[in-house]
């Protein structure tokens, strides 16, 4: 077999392959979705409600519509379908027709000439409102009079797991609260929609999930399948933003009536109105310990603010509450959840998905328990760590990989980073220059999560690829949306370990091909570099069969190579696809999954990852000024595929996750945000983000998973924020209890 | 919307658009400016350009002071000879935005924007900056407190522009110092500068963001005096407690989508402490 290992060559799976669009992306040659253009195009805007809560007594566009380049007015009584369109059900109007239920939601719609006749004409529009007193407290939402004809409460689950009576020599109670995140992707929401003759019409968009677009779409423009084409356009960033209809059936409308193409860009504020964020949450927990520090039951409690619509909602509530013990073995649980409706914005996906919400409530318990019983936190969590073979609290067995141990004990022992650099600008309060070395007190804190991959619950969760070979070039399509996160560098390196070339072409993501399922979940290096691979391999099936019904010999496929079954003739594929035609189109599927019962319990996910963060932080406590000085990592990724790609992920997703932790929230006053800008809006800048040492990745292959490989998007996001808090924490000694920290809640207590 | 752009390319033109139409609007850098205009909050029917004005363009170190054109760009004064000769506005340029906005923004969009958060403002109050003004009817001087008069408001007559800063060359000690909750390119949440005169042995402490206008802390710059050796440069730390809180107690802010109020008071007096006893070292006199 040595032989064998030889024909593998450096750019299939393993090796850090270069991303195809990455020159172009440096250098700005890369076309995103608004860049988009067309011949006789005109230009979209959408006129947004500014009051959370109120009742449409009248809108009057008389005006707007007189004013010269100004093409089409539409509001929700030229929706063509049913006005309602939801990821996952139907609650919420294309536009408003009479109630307003947040403050931005859409009421009318201009195509105009040129945008700023577009703008103009939005301003012209008149809206009389009745102002009605928004609901934007969550918790008394469960009980509040209905803002929704489906009621407050999206989804309420139970997870009745284990003995309740049990109770611990240590009880540790506290309460936590989770800000409202926003994905705040560079590129904002653009897209264009081209009308055909034949009362088609053709959606570019920058998006996640092209077949899930497409069936609302049809829906609320009534029209059959193959009458909405989609096909993807340049996505500038995603992180679960981008799941959502944003400005796509408003696209097609504007486009359907005016006969010409119709292109839309949000500005800034407007994206920031225009998707959903990350759900605010509120969680109490009651941690139930041994003296000798084994968490024998968790009962908790824990709301999610969904905003005015369902979106993903149930979804994310189930993360929070299946996951809501951590990657701890916890024999008992009492866990009730509650996904609401408030008038605040609509929240829906954003990496980590429902578990970060949780992660950080539930690693601050872990510390208090550490601290209560005297063991070293690190220590509390490899007492409890989860192992292949253990249940979760959803009675589910976990028979994939679980290297928690392994994960915790390898951070452990990465060696610690030295002081800061002696000057002011690597010091808490940055070019503020605000801080001597003299007021700096040093912090480490340690966090693990997990994180369930792929859809859940019983979704029929699948994903379509065609490998079409025409005499011998191999062009190979998907709906996988590509959203910065790789795909199209892993089309290429599968196709080299299976047909032995990665000189390919890639057919654009459209939805002349089945669903690709959301590029979300940590799922599409599964679901689609799965189907990728099947096809692929199909194709070199067939291809065995020719050459054996050529020429009697039988081959098989060694990475790309084809070795005669006496191991005396060899030829790689590619040559061997020479003059020869294929087009294999399969449907791949990972093991299905089932739904919860009434007490929360059944085998509802597909596969586990687990991460830990250990991160040191510098504070300026009488300011409440936080440096974060490292943060390093360990991670279960089952096995690297492109490692170059993995430290990208890694490197982002726990950029963010420090985003979360000190700087980064929608600030809510009635229902309205605050800061829908990002002067206000505080991403992380460079001299925020520490260096991130990456102590290790265990590859520990998942069985069933391609290549053995699990997804690593969103675990880098989940454990980075609480790692953070609990490095101010040891830091300070204040209990903080809610993120982002903000200075004052330093300073002030 | 049809929108004039007018290249001044002298001051003397600036002074003849603005008595031909006084409505006429002022672009320097245009980093407020233009986020005004694109989020609708601004549209001017005509705008005048004077970031390519030579006089505004220029500075000139003139005895015992520096004149700053109007139209100089942070980047010019947070390095290079006028870092050192005013290093407070060193200081705070450098907190001003990213490379991109100091490479455009100037020190007269600073004060001609009159925000309470704008940087410039804290240092040039410290310093008792001069203002020069300009119109066809000639040309005036005013200090920084009586050209802004409330938030984002100017006592600017009909006509009249921003020619220049002149502040004093003082060769001695100053201090800027800015909170905000990211580590660069934010808003102040609280800004101070610390200027030291030895000469008059006083010190001169600007607050930044906790009042709608300039606004000194003259009670603290009056009691600290007391507590200094300008031989040793020692500070009485016996002082230092009612210092910060005069300085405190001198500011007046508000609780917003940036910070509280209890925060930008508490920490605006902590600032005053870290400067003071940056130039002062502590030691009992
Ligand atoms: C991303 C970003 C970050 C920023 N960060 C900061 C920050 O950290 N700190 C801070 O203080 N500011 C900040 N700003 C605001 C802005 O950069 C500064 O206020 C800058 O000094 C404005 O100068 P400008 O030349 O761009 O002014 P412009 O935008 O051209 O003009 C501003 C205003 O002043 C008027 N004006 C300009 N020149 C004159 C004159 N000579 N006479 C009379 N009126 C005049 C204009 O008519 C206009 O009303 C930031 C802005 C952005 C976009």
């Amino acid at each position: 077999m040595t032989t064998i290992e030889s024909y593998k060559t450096k750019s299939g799976v393993g090796v850090s392959a270069q991303r195809p669009d990455a020159v172009p992306k440096a250098t700005g040659k890369f076309s995103f979705s608004s860049d988009l253009s067309s011949h006789n195009m005109l230009w979209g805007q959408t006129l947004r409600s500014p009051l959370p809560s109120a009742r449409i007594k009248s809108i009057d566009f008389s005006e707007a519509l007189a004013i010269s380049g100004v093409h089409a007015i539409l509001t929700a009584n030229d929706v063509p379908g049913k006005n309602l369109f939801g990821l996952e059900h139907p609650d919420q109007p294309v536009l408003a027709d009479d109630l307003i239920r947040y403050a931005g939601e859409p009421i009318a719609l201009v195509a105009a000439e040129h945008p700023e006749i577009a703008a103009n004409a939005i301003n012209a529009i008149h809206v009389t409102f009745e102002e009605l007193t928004p609901l934007t407290d969550a918790e008394s939402a469960i009980t509040a009079d209905p803002i929704h004809p489906e009621g407050n409460v999206i989804r309420h689950l139970k997870i009745d797991h284990g003995d309740p009576s049990v109770t611990g020599d240590l009880v540790i109670e506290g309460t936590y609260e989770v800000g409202m995140q926003d994905q705040a992707f560079m590129g904002t929401e653009s897209g264009m929609a081209v009308p055909s003759p034949d009362g088609s019409v053709d959606l570019y968009i920058s998006t996640q999930w092209l077949h899930s677009d497409q069936n609302q779409i049809i829906e609320a423009l009534d029209l059959p399948e193959d009458m909405v084409r989609l096909t993807l356009a340049g996505v500038g960033g995603a992180f679960g933003g981008r799941e959502d209809v944003s400005m796509h059936v408003h696209l097609c409308m504007l486009a359907l009536h005016t006969g010409r193409p119709v292109k839309m860009i949000y500005d800034r504020n407007e994206s920031f109105l225009g998707h959903v964020h990350r759900h605010p949450a509120k969680i109490w927990y009651r941690h139930h310990a041994t003296e000798d520090g084994q968490i024998v039951k968790v009962e908790g409690k824990i709301i999610l603010d969904g905003g005015a619509y369902a979106s993903t909602t149930s979804a994310a509530l189930a993360n929070a509450c299946c996951f809501s013990t951590g990657p701890y073995r916890v024999p008992n649980a009492q866990i009730e959840g509650w996904g609401v409706r408030t008038n605040n914005p609509p929240c829906g996906a954003m990496r980590g998905f429902g578990n970060v919400q949780t992660c950080f409530a539930i690693e601050a318990q872990m510390d208090k328990v550490a601290k209560a019983l005297g063991i070293d936190p690190v220590e509390l969590r490899l007492i409890n760590a989860l192992e292949q073979g253990d249940t979760i609290i959803t009675g589910q067995k976990i028979t994939g990989a679980a290297p928690v141990k392994e994960v915790i004990s390898s951070l452990a022992d990465h060696p610690m980073p030295g002081p800061a650099e002696n000057n002011l600008l690597a010091r808490p309060g940055g070019t503020g220059r605000t801080t001597d070395q003299k007021h700096i007190k040093r912090g480490v804190g340690f966090a693990v999560s997990i994180k369930n991959l792929m859809f859940a619950e019983g979704f029929d969760d699948s994903s379509e690829a065609l490998c079409q070979v025409e005499d011998g070039n191999v062009a190979i399509h998907t709906a996988c949306v590509e959203v910065g996160q790789g795909f199209i560098t892993l089309i290429h390196q599968i196709a080299e370990e299976v047909l032995g070339t990665s000189d390919i072409t890639i057919i654009p993501a459209d939805t002349s091909i089945g669903s690709a399922g959301s590029t979300s979940a940590s799922r599409q290096t599964w679901m689609s570099g799965g189907a990728v691979l099947k096809a692929c391999e199909a194709v070199v099936v067939k291809l065995i069969e020719q050459i054996f019904e050529d020429e009697g010999v039988k081959y098989e496929n060694f990475n790309g190579t084809l070795v005669s079954e006496d191991g005396t003739k060899t030829i790689p594929v590619s040559e061997a696809l020479k003059g020869r035609s294929f087009h294999e189109k399969i449907v791949h599927r990972h093991a299905p999954t089932f739904p919860l019962n009434n007490k929360g319990q059944g085998d509802a996910h597909v596969s586990f990852a687990f991460a830990a963060h250990r991160a040191v932080v510098d504070v300026d406590q009488e300011l409440g000024l936080v440096r974060i000085i490292e943060i390093a990592t360990s991670q279960d990724v089952g096995r690297i595929l492109n490692p170059l790609q993995a430290v990208g992920q890694i490197e982002g997703g726990i950029t963010q996750g420090l985003g979360l932790a000190v700087l980064e929230e929608l600030v809510m006053k009635n229902g309205v945000i605050q800061n829908a800008n990002f002067t206000d809006y505080l991403l992380p800048t460079a001299l925020d983000t520490p260096p991130i040492e990456i102590a290790a990745l265990i590859e520990e292959p998942e069985p069933g998973a391609p290549f053995g490989a699990k997804g690593i998007g969103e675990p880098p996001t989940i454990s980075s924020t609480p790692a953070v808090v609990a490095a101010i924490r040891d830091a300070t000694g204040i209990d903080l209890r809610r993120v982002p920290v903000r200075p004052e809640d330093i300073a002030l207590e | 919307m049809i929108m004039e752009v007018l290249i001044a390319s002298s001051t003397e033109e600036i002074c003849e658009l603005l008595e031909q139409d006084s409505s006429r609007q002022l672009l320097a850098g245009g980093t407020d400016f233009m986020v005004e205009v694109n989020y609708r909050h601004r549209s001017p029917s005509s705008v005048i350009t004077i970031d390519q004005v030579p006089e505004l363009q220029n500075w000139h170190h003139d005895g015992d002071s520096v004149v700053v054109g109007s139209c100089v760009t942070y980047r010019e004064i947070e390095r290079g000879p006028l870092a050192t000769l005013v290093p407070a506005l060193a200081q705070a340029a450098r907190t001003v935005g990213s490379p991109q906005i100091r490479n455009a923004g100037t020190i007269g969009g600073n004060i001609g924007t009159a925000s309470p958060a704008g940087d410039m403002i804290p240092v040039l109050s410290a310093l008792g900056a001069v203002i020069s003004l300009r119109s066809s009817e000639g040309k005036r001087e005013v200090s920084l407190e009586d050209l802004i008069v409330g938030v984002k408001q100017t006592s600017l007559r009909r006509g009249e522009f921003i020619e220049s800063v002149r502040v004093p060359v003082l060769d001695s000690p100053q201090e800027f110092l800015k909170v905000g909750s990211r580590s660069a390119m934010v808003i102040s949440v609280t800004s101070l500068a610390f200027i030291t005169y030895p000469k008059t042995r006083s010190v001169g402490i600007g607050l930044g963001a906790v009042n709608p206008i300039p606004t000194r802390a003259k009670e603290a710059e009056v009691f600290i005096a007391d507590f200094l050796d300008w031989e040793t440069m020692q500070v009485d730390p016996s002082g230092i407690d009612h210092f910060k809180d005069l300085v405190s107690a001198a500011s007046s802010p508000i609780d917003d989508h940036r910070s509280v109020a209890a925060y930008r008071r508490k920490s605006i007096g902590i600032l005053a402490q870290r400067a003071l006893t940056r130039v002062f070292t502590e030691g009992v006199l």
